[in-house]
């Protein structure tokens, strides 16, 4: 039994992006709630499964219950970090297609810029890394940056396309945090923070929150908006420290995505728009080549000169991502924001024009995570 | 009962032996596959057959990082990944060469130094003495 097309993404919103003062994570959260449910027209009631990944909250799904007053059927609070809100769709879409649970909402936020200006984590290093020092998560994405490098004569250069591509993005994206000029000699003097990693190879550190409400494809053009449907949908756990990672150039999307896409029965090059968890400039080439975009080894080639920025091949993070867009901690909300907007034609100066299947791809721990899900419009059912 | 599993878990075992100068890995008698970190079953074949030998200590660089960190609170810094001839991967530090020549290829020999709280750590150094 698949469950292509059983279920659907019916209201999508935004709330707090960048910084928003005097707020707490899970009022951001409310607020992104708040927006998405009116961008469905369900009332708040009709919510009966809730599903939620916060940091810092170990029982934040039952934290969410509370606020938003619900005593749900079903607390999906599955914590495999950025990536975790992508699995929530497909426990959703399972809960929809066998009708124990009707309206389904899905959430996130984080105030971590303005109350920390750091990543906020309850994570610590592993016994067996600690003693190194390495930084937390930045040193687990250099070592596997400089084995890329090493095995594929991945440059410098490219890593830095990944980020100038970014904020292309984010120069048509009025909602992007940072949206000044940013050229691939910006990058490469940036800052040196753990090598090759610079400053602007790492994601930004926002304030912002997220919220998806889906329902079973049966009642899903009961809606004010087009319903974007799951089309498919894979997963992959590798390790989840990087000294346990069994090929530092290769992820769990070479799982993820495979799954994800003979689900939904189709092939990379069907794709029109993909939007993929960037917490560092080496995150996307990896994942453009598992996922079957390119070659393995030759992610570096497709994302140089433009290749992934407006313009390019292959219109990648066309919000900006978290490096120029939007990074509150856990991104993978935002790439299933993004790739709704897209799909409904709501993305304004970045509309792809025409996109009918979107790619929205999560990473959480440190490469640790992957989790994929094909999106689609009633066209593509 | 008698636990299945008796004494102090690996962590402790390995910890144990590491704070008397020794550094030592598993090995697994139901495969005779090598370990790294100490584990309760083999993840390669599940076995609970988990034995403690002494590695040959040699290693090859797989890959390195260079933390960047200001003179004054201590300078930069290296962090590696190194793979032992037993077949397992740890993180570590390689002393005794300066960063800007290290990278990945290198070979290295471990020995029980300090990590960064002045704990016994696994630290190696370059293959033939420093350069």
């Amino acid at each position: 039994m698949s469950l292509r097309g059983k279920a659907a993404i019916v209201g999508a919103a935004l709330a707090g992006c960048g910084e928003a003062h005097g707020k707490t994570s899970m009022e951001i959260t409310v607020e992104a709630v708040h927006g998405a449910l009116a961008d469905a027209g369900v009332p708040l009631h009709q919510v009966d499964a809730i599903a939620t990944c916060q940091p810092l909250d170990m029982l934040s799904g039952l934290t969410l219950a509370q606020e938003l007053g619900l005593r749900p059927k079903f607390t999906m609070n599955n914590r495999t970090g950025g990536s975790s809100f992508l699995s929530h769709t497909m426990w959703a879409a399972m809960l929809l297609h066998l009708s124990l649970a009707d309206t389904v909402l899905i959430c996130y936020g984080s105030n971590q810029r303005t109350a920390s200006g750091k990543l906020m984590t309850a994570l610590g290093l592993p016994a067996h890394e600690a003693p190194y020092r390495p930084l937390f998560p930045v040193s687990s994405y250099a070592l596997a940056a400089d084995r890329h490098m090493t095995r594929f004569g991945t440059t410098r250069e490219q890593l830095a396309d990944v980020a100038v591509a970014a904020r292309a993005w984010a120069q048509k994206n009025p909602e992007a945090f940072m949206r000044d000029p940013l050229t691939r000699e910006d990058v490469m003097a940036s800052r040196p923070v753990s090598d090759p990693l610079r400053v602007r190879d790492c994601c930004l550190v926002t304030d912002g929150g997220g919220a998806v409400v889906m329902r079973r494809a049966e009642t899903a053009r009961d809606h004010p908006k087009p319903p974007v449907y799951l089309l498919g949908g894979g997963e992959g756990t590798t390790h989840r420290d990087i000294s346990e990672m069994a090929d530092l150039t290769v992820t769990g999307a070479a799982q993820s995505g495979p799954a994800a896409m003979d689900m939904a029965g189709v092939r990379p090059s069907d794709i029109d728009v993909v939007q993929l968890y960037d917490a560092f400039t080496i995150n996307v080439i990896l994942f453009l080549e598992d996922l079957g975009f390119c070659k393995k080894g030759e992610g570096g080639a497709f994302v140089g000169n433009g290749g992934i920025a407006p313009g390019g091949h292959l219109p990648v993070n066309t919000n900006g991502g978290g490096l120029s867009c939007v990074h509150p901690g856990m991104y993978g909300i935002f790439t299933l924001v993004e790739a709704v907007r897209q799909l409904r034609g709501e993305a304004g100066e970045r509309q792809i024009a025409g996109a009918e299947l979107a790619l929205a791809h999560g990473n959480g721990g440190v490469l640790s995570s992957q989790v994929t899900n094909i999106l689609g419009t009633e066209a593509t059912l | 009962m008698e636990s299945a599993f008796p004494g102090p878990g690996p962590d402790a075992v390995f910890a144990a032996k590491l704070a008397e100068g020794v550094f030592e890995i598993q090995k697994c008698g139901g495969c005779g596959r090598h370990v790294f970190h100490p584990r309760v079953i083999c993840p390669a074949c599940g076995s609970a057959d988990l034995g403690w030998v002494a590695p040959s200590g040699r290693g090859t660089v797989h890959a390195r990082t260079i933390v960047r960190r200001k003179p004054e609170k201590g300078g930069d810094y290296n962090v590696v990944l190194v793979d032992l001839e037993e077949g397992v991967r740890m993180m570590s530090r390689v002393d005794g060469i300066d960063n800007d020549r290290l990278a990945a290829g290198l070979k290295v020999t471990a020995f029980v130094g300090k990590g960064a709280g002045g704990e016994p750590a696994v630290v190696f150094r370059p293959q033939g003495g420093a350069r």
